[in-house]
């Protein structure tokens, strides 16, 4: 014993080595991100986690009733119908947004004359996302207005969007699909990314035009359509300005027939809406907000285990 | 024909014509859905320079350009405000997830510390993260925050600090996509500048955040789109007219007119809102264009 202490104590080394100043380092340049993610992410999600099982409205102290909120909610017929109102908004939406998508990415992936000036036209609505396009669509969905105008060229005669519930969700259909470009880009810089040989040795052959994009561009997409779905998802679930600026003074009633009342949309109206039956009911919201996060982790899980059969990897083995 | 001897497909006349007409199809149809999309743009043009009687009429030219809806748009609210407000809020968050997103990341991808692969994970896990789950526990968090009076109030509610103090603690995605970068510069250019005496600071200062300036531009851009046009954020925290952002304040003008707006103004003032990030985007479109893929390619 005696002995290694010696030998440690003649081999001492000066405690602040370059490896410590590195690890000191490391740690105080990440800090900004680890204060942030404890104070504005754990924090506040433990706390909303304890909230969901208490009524706070925040001026007088939380108080405990177990799982009160989480019985109401499953009671509660707004809750059902904003849940439907949003995966409506997933299964509809979602598949039209994915095809449309990708077939404009494979006609811009051409390389046809004048593709710099279509890429950057169809992007172009995705750095408006604000109340000002909303408003902007509101104009042209009008019953009488400029889409139900074309639309009468073909001697069709255009429903009520936003005005009949019926027509609502359709309407904010026609209306995302101005935002694809994003979703377009990221194809198509996917379909750039796959290698030229493999349509170059399906050419030798015999393979064109369709059977190349069916058996080689399709399956080497489908981590990026994978991708872009999951990330779909749970922007759907989070869908929020668009709803709120459309059902206007009738926010919180969730539009016409309820049929604009989206999961976030319901979840604020609880939390901040001053028309609610009792103002601030951040037991009730929380409890909304954590359902929200399983659903989202559920659904996230689901895909990940679906990916595994259907998404070709090219290291992994095709399906 | 000699061409049967050998299966040359490219060579083939049929083929050729197949392939050109195919072509000249598909560059129609980009041109007709290009031009699709530019229509509700024109129409937003054309509605705010009409007159009211012209509002129900579906020309495309206004019968006199009324550039008095741009005043009379003005006319209502604090608009001067309202964009010195988001001016302020949108500047502050752009250098707040730049930098901090850009120190954060230099962490991760250059230098070594005991940890750091599990914080990174931490990294990636929220990432996925939906901002709703901690959207009602922050604003109780920032009603209990005390402000000591800036901008009159005792805590964070109605104050630009809910929208701006955040963002300087980085973006997880962008911190994510800012290492990805740092880690395909060469270790020796940071090496060499250690043995001239440069510290880990001005390593990151001088010589990383110039050498990764299109995913920097790209992170910046992004932030800028995403502040400029919040709405969600500013509707939850600020409640007085004067600290309204440019969104709010014009919801606030659709909101005056009780559903039934004078759409000719309402576009007006909307062309007015989007115009500075219509401008930036005409300026600096292939940094969105290139951002949008280098983000997606590393989703992907």
């Amino acid at each position: 014993m005696a002995i290694t202490n010696t030998h440690r104590n003649t081999a001492r080394r000066p405690w602040f080595t370059a490896t410590r100043k590195e690890a000191a380092l490391g740690w105080l340049f990440a800090m900004p991100w680890i204060i942030g993610f404890l104070v504005f992410t754990v924090g506040p999600m433990l706390f909303s986690l304890y909230t969901s099982f208490t009524k706070y409205n925040i001026t007088t102290p939380p108080q405990w009733i177990g799982l009160g909120n989480y019985q109401e909610l499953f009671a509660d017929d707004r809750f059902y119908t904003s849940l439907y109102n949003t995966f409506w908004m997933v299964v509809v939406k979602l598949p039209i947004v994915t095809v449309a998508s990708v077939s404009i990415a494979l006609l811009l992936a051409m390389d046809l004359p004048g593709g710099r000036l279509f890429r950057t036209v169809i992007y172009l609505p995705n750095v408006l996302s604000g109340v000002a396009a909303v408003f902007l669509w509101q104009w042209i969905l009008r019953p009488n207005g400029l889409l139900n105008e074309a639309l009468s060229w073909f001697g069709i005669k255009g429903p009520g969007w936003f005005v009949d519930p019926l027509w609502t969700k359709p309407g904010m259909v026609v209306m995302g699909m101005w935002w694809i470009g994003s979703n377009i880009l990221i194809y198509l810089s996917g379909i750039k990314g796959i290698p030229k040989d493999l349509y170059e040795a399906a050419t030798i052959d015999g393979a064109r035009g369709w059977k190349k994009v069916r058996h080689i561009t399709l399956p080497l997409l489908s981590p990026t359509i994978f991708f872009q779905i999951v990330t779909g998802i749970i922007g759907t679930f989070q869908v929020f300005t668009t709803a709120y600026i459309l059902t206007g003074a009738d926010s919180a009633g969730g539009g016409p027939g309820q049929s604009l009342l989206f999961y976030v949309l319901y979840l604020y109206n609880r939390a901040f809406g001053r028309s609610g039956p009792a103002g601030f009911q951040m037991g009730y919201a929380s409890a909304m907000a954590w359902i929200l996060f399983i659903i989202i982790l559920a659904i996230t899980l689901l895909q990940l285990w679906l990916a595994k059969r259907w998404v070709y990897y090219e290291s992994g083995d095709a399906h | 024909m000699t061409t049967f001897t050998k299966p040359a497909i490219h060579t083939s006349k049929s083929y050729t014509v197949f392939h050109t007409l195919g072509r000249v199809l598909a560059w129609l149809l980009l041109v007709g859905i290009t031009a699709l999309w530019l229509v509700p743009f024109a129409w937003m043009v054309s509605t705010a320079l009409k007159e009211p009687y012209d509002l129900m009429s579906k020309s495309w030219i206004p019968s006199r350009l009324a550039w008095e809806n741009f005043t009379y748009a003005f006319g209502y609210g604090m608009w001067d405000k309202w964009t010195l407000n988001t001016v302020i809020i949108t500047l502050a968050s752009v250098i707040g997830t730049v930098l901090s997103s850009s120190l954060v990341a230099y962490a991760f991808a250059r230098l070594r510390w005991p940890g750091r692969d599990v914080v990174f994970s931490l990294v990636l896990a929220t990432m996925m993260l939906p901002g709703v789950v901690t959207m009602i526990p922050q604003f109780v968090l920032f009603a209990k925050l005390p402000a000591f009076g800036f901008q009159g109030s005792q805590n964070w509610i109605n104050t630009f600090l809910p929208l701006t103090v955040p963002a300087f603690t980085g973006s997880s995605f962008y911190i994510f996509l800012l290492r990805q970068f740092m880690r395909s510069i060469p270790m020796e250019l940071s090496e060499a500048a250690k043995i001239d005496g440069a510290s880990e600071f001005r390593i990151w200062w001088n010589i990383l955040m110039p050498l990764t300036k299109p995913a920097v531009a790209a992170v910046a851009i992004f932030t800028f789109q995403g502040a400029w046009q919040d709405f969600m954020g500013p509707l939850m925290y600020l409640q007085s007219e004067k600290l309204y952002t440019l969104q709010l304040g014009l919801r606030q003008f659709d909101a005056a007119a009780g559903g039934a707006p004078a759409w000719n103004w309402l576009m007006a003032a909307s062309l007015a809102v989007i115009l500075p990030v219509l401008i930036i985007f005409v300026l600096f479109h292939n940094y969105f264009i290139e951002g949008v893929q280098i983000g997606g390619s590393i989703k992907g």
